[in-house]
């Protein structure tokens, strides 16, 4: 299959390092997509809980007292779930808006502002972003 | 005036060799005090040529990549630092020449036309993939780091192995075919002015390989096209002139499985390219043109 060069001695010179934007925007895009992937199973773990505890007595789900519940109130009252969930919210953000940019670039549309779309899907991620962590930090401290 | 140099060098020699027969020891010895006398000359210059960058202001810093696999002394990867007089104007193929001729003779680095059209001086500079020529010293950082194209095999200082390349760009047909020719012998075959505006960008590539070189997809598949030999196939399957039997049996190539797909839209290619051709927009209106090409829905 694919195979790739390896110089050897000198393999280690001239390795390319400086990034221009639509490299930064397929490595991003990447990592971003990678990780989705991550939390999705994550998050399937943590749902999955909510089988045993539809078999909980009405008495017990009424007190929060089922598995379902009791995960989900220990995980957000941990602050470093809090700050990943406005982590993963960055990502989801980037993933989209970068993924939006990726399909208009495959449809040929807009090409030379590339980079610049690029850089508007992380200022917007920024925004958004920032704008949340009222709402994911609210009663954690 | 370089096509000529060669030449005078050969006849002198040739001169010397005739004379020789007649009085060898002579001779011997005349050529042992030429020699001698040459290196002296030569390392003479090269102490004022290195006093004069020293005491001059305007200098360039050049720290150039030396390696030859087949000297002792070379084997080891190294930087070697020249210090270049600058000149308004000056171009790193300038500052190369210049520190070739007078301070290492066996520096050693591709050029010919000095003007950005045989395309035999991409390099890594400063980090980028340039065409030496067609990159100013006064737009770089100093000190300005020259090394050979990443992602090829390296033959010599600054020289790589480019078959690799040559073989994908010959790998698409690079060359005008066609089934419908004009009907008189002589008659041209005319190209519509709309058509050869969407082919002119793509016709303008010099075989540098700086975008092989910066692709990152092209170093981790080396049976990948690459961005140069796609946008050769755009060339002629975008030509109107080749009809539709030729323009399928293009498409075929670039659809294979090292073909068009493999791009990730990472835009390096177009970045580098000395030429500016739109080569990722290229790239993508093929994967279209395939795509169009095997959906059908009547
Ligand atoms: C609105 C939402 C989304 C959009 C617009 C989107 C868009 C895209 C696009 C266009 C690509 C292809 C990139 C390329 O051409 O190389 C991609 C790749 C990918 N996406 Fe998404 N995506 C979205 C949501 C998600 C979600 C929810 C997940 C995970 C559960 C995800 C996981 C991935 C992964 C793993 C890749 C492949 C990354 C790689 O290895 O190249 N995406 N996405
Ligand atoms: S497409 Fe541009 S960068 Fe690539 S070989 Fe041709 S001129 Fe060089
Ligand atoms: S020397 Fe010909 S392209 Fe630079």
């Amino acid at each position: 299959m694919s195979q790739s060069y390896n110089r050897g001695l000198i393999e280690d010179f001239s390795r390319w390092r400086e990034f221009e934007a639509g490299m930064w925007a397929w490595i991003f895009h990447k990592f971003t997509g990678w990780v989705l992937i991550g939390y999705l199973f994550t998050h399937i773990a943590v749902l999955s809980t909510g089988i045993p505890a539809a078999g909980a007595s009405e008495a017990a789900l009424m007190a929060g007292e089922d598995v379902y519940t009791q995960t989900i109130v220990t995980l957000e009252g941990l602050l470093l779930v809090r700050i990943l969930e406005v982590g993963l919210l960055a990502v989801a953000v980037f993933h989209m808006l970068n993924g939006t940019r990726l399909l208009l670039v495959d449809l040929g549309v807009g090409l030379e502002a590339q980079d610049k779309s690029f850089y508007a899907s992380l200022i917007l991620t920024g925004a958004i972003t920032v704008a949340s962590v009222p709402t994911f930090i609210a009663g954690a401290f | 005036m370089s096509t000529q140099l060669p030449k005078q060098t050969e006849e002198s020699s040739e001169t010397e060799t005739e004379t020789e027969p007649a009085v060898a020891s002579k001779g011997d010895d005349r050529r042992a005090e030429k020699r001698r006398r040459a290196d002296e000359k030569r390392r003479q210059r090269q102490a004022e040529e290195a006093e004069k960058a020293a005491a001059d202001e305007e200098t360039v810093e050049l720290k150039v990549f030396r390696y030859d696999p087949e000297v002792e002394g070379k084997q080891e990867p190294r930087f070697d630092t020249f210090h270049v007089p600058f000149t308004k104007g000056m171009t790193v193929l300038d500052a190369l020449m210049y520190s070739r001729d007078t301070y290492d003779s066996s520096l050693t680095f591709r050029h010919s036309c000095r003007q950005a059209i045989c395309g035999s001086d991409a390099m890594f500079v400063n980090g980028g993939q340039k065409l030496a020529c067609k990159t100013q010293i006064s737009d770089l950082d100093q000190p300005i780091r020259v090394e050979p194209l990443p992602h090829a095999d390296v033959t010599k200082d600054l020289v790589v192995d480019l078959e690799h390349f040559y073989d994908q760009m010959e790998a698409v047909e690079p060359y005008f075919q066609t089934n419908d020719l004009p009907d008189g012998e002589l008659e041209e075959q005319r190209q519509t002015r709309e058509n050869r505006e969407k082919v002119k960008m793509s016709t303008r590539c010099i075989w540098c390989s700086a975008c092989m070189s910066s692709c990152n997809i092209a170093a981790g598949d080396n049976e990948y096209l690459g961005p140069a030999a796609i946008n050769k196939a755009y060339r002629f399957a975008m030509d109107e002139r080749e009809g539709e039997d030729i323009k399928q049996k293009r498409l075929e190539i670039i659809e294979q499985e090292h073909g068009v797909w493999r791009c990730q839209t990472q835009f390096s290619c177009t970045e580098v390219c000395p030429k500016d051709i739109p080569l990722t927009e290229h790239i993508q209106e093929l994967k279209r043109e395939a795509v169009k090409n095997n959906l059908k829905f009547w």
